[in-house]
């Protein structure tokens, strides 16, 4: 992939914050799945179905171990992040939500972990209440711990910002919201490719992230949640395989993580997820992370040197990833003429309308970046930016 | 496919100096247009005399191929009847979304049709059109919900 032309340029992925490239390792357990061990699973004595029983079962023991969670059931996988959310505000947080009581997130989220916190709150008369972002978007713990309120039943925030590169100080707001007795849920689909995440470390109750953000396929994600939360809640969806018995009479819910997994799942993306986990496992992730942030900190400082490029969001902890908007070229026909030059970046509000808000932009350009990204690809995005600017002069 | 195509010289002088940008006191009709999914926002305001549009603004905020494609819109429906600007907001339909040249009688207006070749940005082009299309053809154009590219 990294080896297309665009429009005739060689191509310079620059939005892996919406989605990531794959290893060829990915693709190749995908594809050996599809060609040689595909059956459905767990209900079957053949052959195949064990095999790709085995294959997906796999997949979350490598979750498990990627995320640190303390059993088998705290994993259960999902479509992404969006539906990890929904799945906690429908089946934890609805039931026992009472008129009055409140909601905590920041402002910085993104639309997955604002929206499916309104809808349980117009449907049970709670509150949203939001902690606010300064003017570097930085979250401060003390402006977000003076928020959780007797009536606060979770706060759930981001790990890392999608649309600042914000990084949260995430394990300080665990414990403040634990002392408090507030549940937690952090969304993780900006970390897990960026940073290992330790789920006891953190001190979270539920951990939320992507595949197809983490080098893996689309269409699979993961909810972690702890055990004696899961054990508790009533089921997400009905359908087989999250059921004991069924009679028209009653049904039974199988147990943990199938109470959560109605109907076959998406097994060659859970396979492709345990493969880009391996991958990462099998790559030197500090050294990874190192370069990232090398591409961070010369990406601020070339963008920097161009007159009226403005940087949104300027945390003093972040994630390889650059937003800005620059005078005179709205960042749609910035991206368009990016695209040009090969250079893939996003346009727009990046599902975080609150954030533009905030800084008063109609929108921001994104360049963010993976561990395969290189300086050259920022030597080429300053140019195009240069080049942009003087087509709008 | 060419940049050029896209961003020729009469669609960069409206976007740099918009025509008819700006407030229009004691319009008849004032409609929003959006584009949720870039954040294109603009505001059509519509002065009538009988059935001929007397005055026509636009104020909002929006990349290059949205202010430039309402600039030269206002231009070209100013003193037009309500069917003639409506028949025009047809034509220019077609011109974004299909292949046939553009005919001569569109004058500066055929330089939107480069926007065809940039399927992801037809969209800009022709939200203030749909925007225009929704005050002349509402009976009361005073109390319209926004118009959004998304709900058509």
């Amino acid at each position: 992939m990294l080896a297309r032309l665009i429009r005739g340029k060689p191509l310079a992925y620059l939005d892996n914050g919406a989605s990531a490239q794959r290893p060829t390792a990915v693709i190749g357990a995908v594809d050996d799945y599809e060609r040689r061990h595909h059956a459905n699973i767990h209900r079957g004595v053949h052959t195949l179905s064990q095999e790709a029983t085995g294959l997906y079962e796999a997949a979350r023991d490598k979750a498990l171990a990627f995320l640190h969670a303390a059993s088998r059931h705290e994993i259960i996988f999902v479509r992404g992040t969006t539906e990890a959310i929904n799945l906690v505000a429908q089946s934890y947080l609805r039931p026992i939500l009472k008129a009055g009581d409140e909601i905590l997130i920041t402002h910085l989220e993104h639309h997955a972990n604002i929206v499916p916190w309104q809808l349980v709150c117009e449907q049970t008369g709670a509150k949203l209440v939001v902690a606010p972002i300064d003017e570097r978007g930085e979250v401060h713990a003390e402006a977000v711990e003076a928020l959780m309120s007797d009536r606060t039943r979770l706060f759930a925030c981001a790990h890392v910002s999608n649309a600042l590169g914000t990084v949260l100080p995430v394990r300080r707001l665990m414990a403040a919201a634990k002392a408090r007795g507030i549940t937690t849920l952090i969304d993780g689909a900006q970390a897990v490719p960026h940073m290992s995440v330790d789920v006891q470390d953190l001190g979270c109750d539920f951990y939320a992230f992507s595949g197809h953000k983490l080098f893996g396929p689309t269409g699979i994600g993961i909810l972690y949640g702890r055990e004696s939360l899961l054990e508790r809640m009533p089921p997400w969806q009905g359908g087989g395989d999250m059921i004991l018995t069924v009679t028209f009479r009653k049904t039974t819910y199988n147990t943990l993580p199938y109470k959560f997994e109605a109907g076959t799942p998406n097994i060659s993306g859970a396979i492709g997820l345990g493969a880009a986990i391996d991958y990462l496992s099998a790559l030197d992730r500090e050294g990874a992370h190192a370069h990232e942030h090398a591409l961070l900190l010369y990406a601020s400082e070339t963008l920097g040197k161009i007159e009226r490029l403005r940087i949104i969001g300027t945390a003093r902890d972040k994630a390889s990833l650059v937003s800005f908007v620059v005078e005179g070229v709205h960042p749609h026909d910035l991206g368009t003429i990016l695209d040009e030059d090969g250079i893939a970046v996003r346009t727009g509000h990046h599902c975080a309308m609150p954030v533009m808000e905030h800084f008063k932009v109609p929108a921001t350009a994104r360049a963010s970046f993976a561990f395969y990204n290189t300086f050259e690809e920022i030597d080429r995005l300053s140019a195009g930016i240069r080049r942009a600017r003087s087509i709008f002069a | 496919m060419e940049l050029n195509d896209l961003y020729r010289d009469v669609i960069l002088d409206h976007n740099r100096r918009p025509r008819n940008f700006g407030v229009l006191e004691s319009a008849d009709a004032r409609v929003e247009g959006f584009n949720p999914l870039c954040g294109d926002r603009l505001t059509v305001q519509l002065k009538m005399a009988g059935d001929a549009i007397a005055d026509i603004r636009f104020e909002g905020q929006g990349c290059a191929i949205s202010t430039a494609s309402a600039s030269l819109m206002t231009e070209a429906v100013k003193g037009k009847s309500r069917t003639d600007a409506l028949a025009l907001f047809e034509r220019i339909h077609s011109l974004l979304t299909d292949d046939a040249a553009p005919s001569d009688e569109l004058g500066k207006l055929a330089a939107l049709s480069g926007v065809r070749e940039f399927p992801a940005r037809v969209k800009c082009a022709s939200l203030c059109w749909h925007t225009l299309a929704a005050a002349l053809k509402a009976p009361d154009p005073t109390h319209l919900n926004a118009v959004s590219t998304e709900t058509d």
